[in-house]
């Protein structure tokens, strides 16, 4: 097995896609000669060329539209948003079309097809407020389409190919802290991630941190730190926000008794609630303390001086502190 | 009334049953609409739609298109387009009337929101204008896969506001794609006219701006759009690119069955629109040229009745859809 970044298991997996599949197809800001303002696509305008690595114009409504134009015609595009913070736009033809197209056809017609989108930020990534933020939960809370959230090279590539496979929409969000500074041996070859399937990080019994992205390194650095004193944490890594994992959640929780929900988006109305209210309607009578959550503070953003950023930013030392507190309950 | 030049000269290429033809899908889509419209009045169909006066447009380009090959991703005033596509009467009283085998959508979304994949018609939604990238799209997997299918997709002017018209004409435009972009302008969004819409005369003025070809054409004359269509269509199966084409059309019926548009519009002008009924203007240059005999046009019309008299009673007797049907199909199973 070779050891590759995040970017670079995002890249392969659709370079290899691509010569098994010719219906899969890519479209976005820059993807092409450049190859990406991440480099994701690198390369690959140069072997498939433009026809199937399509330089879009500046219009993120356009990508998606278009892209969802190709689903129905048969093909399998991946469409790239080069920031998320720039989605927006697209919403229209994220929610109003994509989501609802086999639904409202009554299965005459779908929509297979990816949105990737780097999100997130970061005191070393200096993406301040318009590059740099977690949107999932707004495309989470939509019926018809599913959100992946990958946290490794393996899960990133095979839950890639899995949401290239898909008979329906799937927003990919990659968080961009992750692009370069992770490094793992991946499978080399064709595997599948399955979407809707969380992970055990890390095993424990006395509290459960229940996490998806990037915050799954900070809180499992934490939970390395409450362990030196015999707290034993388990983390989860959900790596899909919609479907949510139900039986990982139920689970974990029944187990510990215990669990901090983290996320990097904003808290409230977040995804966070969520895994909370299934912990309080399917667990209520294995806690042994108030489902508690840790996630970005009431501002729009995260911003760019890094004094202002940490005020934002999780980190290991906050959640640490939080899982502690649940522990001295 | 006598035939138009381009109406002459198209008819000398098309033959006379084909004409007939013609006449009979608008007929039937008038009549159609007519029927829908009622059984709204009669309280029995929710919501109703009208796409009266968009005829001759509609059955002008959809003449110009190979049935079973090219794709239309239409807009909620196409129902005689879609007739022409390849649906049926039975299938728009299903929708009207909320039944479980509306093709379109199995009685989920409002009547008029059409879309059957075995006829190439893209399934299609209420928002306005996200058709526009759609059709892009699907031209860009065309031209992909070296297919010479074209693509038409409809809007009405108040459309050609948003931004996914331009972003999907610009789009269409730099890869020479395959589309027709079909503008029905009956100069009226719900109660907004043109002029506050756009500050330039005609939609097609903007096609310059694009790089395409704009041509408008008098969306009354069936001859004359079928003409501007075919030149449309076949520069698109060429590979040429696409063509913006505005058809002028009038808006006969108000906005929707919620909508009445004597509030907004003066009877002088509602009056001068019914003067430039479609499907009456094409009856008197095919009664004028001959194509159509004493009785023709009569014939045709109880024939259309006939259809949807049939139509309407097997809706009526069909049933709406299981309640266990809900919540399936959010999700494909693999």
């Amino acid at each position: 097995m070779a050891e590759v970044t995040y970017v670079e298991a995002i890249r392969s997996a659709m370079e290899e896609e691509m010569h098994r599949d010719d219906r899969v197809l890519l479209m976005g800001e820059d993807v092409g000669a450049k190859g990406g303002v991440f480099g994701a696509t690198a390369g690959l305008f140069q072997t498939f060329g433009e026809e199937r690595v399509i330089d879009s114009p500046l219009a993120e409504a356009a990508i998606v539209g278009v892209a969802i134009g190709c689903a129905l015609a048969g093909l399998r595009p991946v469409a790239e948003i080069q920031f998320l913070d720039f989605i927006p736009p697209a919403m229209d033809q994220i929610i109003s079309e994509a989501a609802k197209i086999r639904y409202r056809s009554n299965n005459d017609w779908s929509c297979p097809m990816v949105i990737r989108a780097p999100c997130g930020g970061g005191v070393h990534v200096h993406g301040a407020l318009y590059h740099s933020q977690s949107l999932e939960a707004l495309f989470a809370h939509v019926p018809g389409l599913k959100v992946v959230m990958p946290s490794t090279p393996s899960d990133a590539k095979g839950l890639l190919l899995a949401a290239i496979r898909d008979p329906d929409p799937v927003c990919f969000f990659e968080h961009k802290a992750l692009y370069r500074s992770l490094r793992e041996e991946v499978p080399e070859g064709d595997y599948v991630v399955p979407i809707g399937k969380g992970r055990v990080v890390r095993e424990g019994t006395d509290i459960s941190c229940i996490t998806y992205g990037a915050t799954v390194h900070e809180a499992t650095t934490a939970a390395e730190r409450l362990a030196a004193d015999g707290i034993q944490v388990e983390v989860i890594d959900l790596r899909t926000v919609r479907p949510l994992d139900r039986e990982i959640i139920v689970q974990t929780v029944r187990k510990t008794g215990k669990v901090l929900v983290a996320h990097e988006a904003n808290l409230a109305v977040g995804v966070g609630a969520e895994v909370a209210a299934i912990a309080a309607e399917e667990c209520f009578q294995q806690l042994d303390a108030p489902v508690m959550r840790i996630g970005g503070p009431e501002v729009p953003a995260i911003p760019f001086a890094e004094s202002l950023a940490e005020v934002y930013c999780l980190g290991p030392d906050k959640i640490e502190a939080k899982l502690r507190e649940l522990a001295a309950y | 009334m006598a035939l138009t030049e381009s109406a002459s000269a198209e008819a000398d290429q098309l033959s006379q049953d084909r004409l007939r033809s013609m006449y009979r899908d608008m007929v039937l889509g008038r009549l159609l609409d007519e029927r829908v419209l009622v059984l709204n009045r009669q309280g029995r169909a929710p919501f109703a739609i009208s796409g009266q006066g968009h005829e001759a447009a509609q059955v002008g380009v959809g003449y110009a298109l190979r049935r079973g090959y090219d794709w239309l991703v239409p807009y909620y005033r196409d129902l005689t387009l879609v007739l022409v596509m390849g649906m049926e009467p039975r299938d728009h009283l299903m929708a009207a009337l909320g039944r479980a085998a509306d093709p379109n959508s199995g009685a989920r979304q409002m009547p008029g929101h059409y879309g059957s994949r075995a006829h190439n018609i893209v399934t299609t939604g209420s928002s306005v204008a996200t058709q526009i990238l759609h059709a892009v799209g699907v031209a860009q997997a065309f031209r992909y896969r070296h297919e010479d299918k074209v693509v038409v997709v409809s809007v009405g002017e108040g459309g050609t506001s948003e931004g996914d018209w331009h972003e999907g004409l610009n789009w269409a435009a730099i890869y020479h794609l395959p589309v027709i972009f079909l503008v029905e302008n009956n100069s009226f969004a719900i109660s907004v006219p043109q002029s506050r819409q756009m500050a330039v005369a005609h939609v097609a003025d903007r096609a310059i701006g694009y790089g395409m070809p704009g041509v408008v054409v008098d969306g009354g004359d069936v001859m004359a759009v079928h003409e501007a269509a075919t030149t449309a269509v076949a520069r698109a199966r060429r590979g040429d690119g696409p063509t913006l084409l505005e058809a002028v059309c009038v808006r006969l019926q108000s906005h929707s069955s919620d909508d009445d548009q004597r509030r907004y519009r003066t009877a002088d002008d509602l009056a001068e629109m019914r003067r430039h009924d479609p499907v009456e203007r094409f009856r008197g240059q095919l009664e004028a040229s001959g194509v159509l005999g004493d009785g023709d046009a009569d014939e045709i019309r109880v024939e259309c009745q006939r259809l949807i008299e049939a139509a309407q009673a097997e809706a009526d007797k069909a049933p709406v859809p299981d309640a266990s049907t809900a919540l399936l199909h959010v999700y494909g199973e693999g």
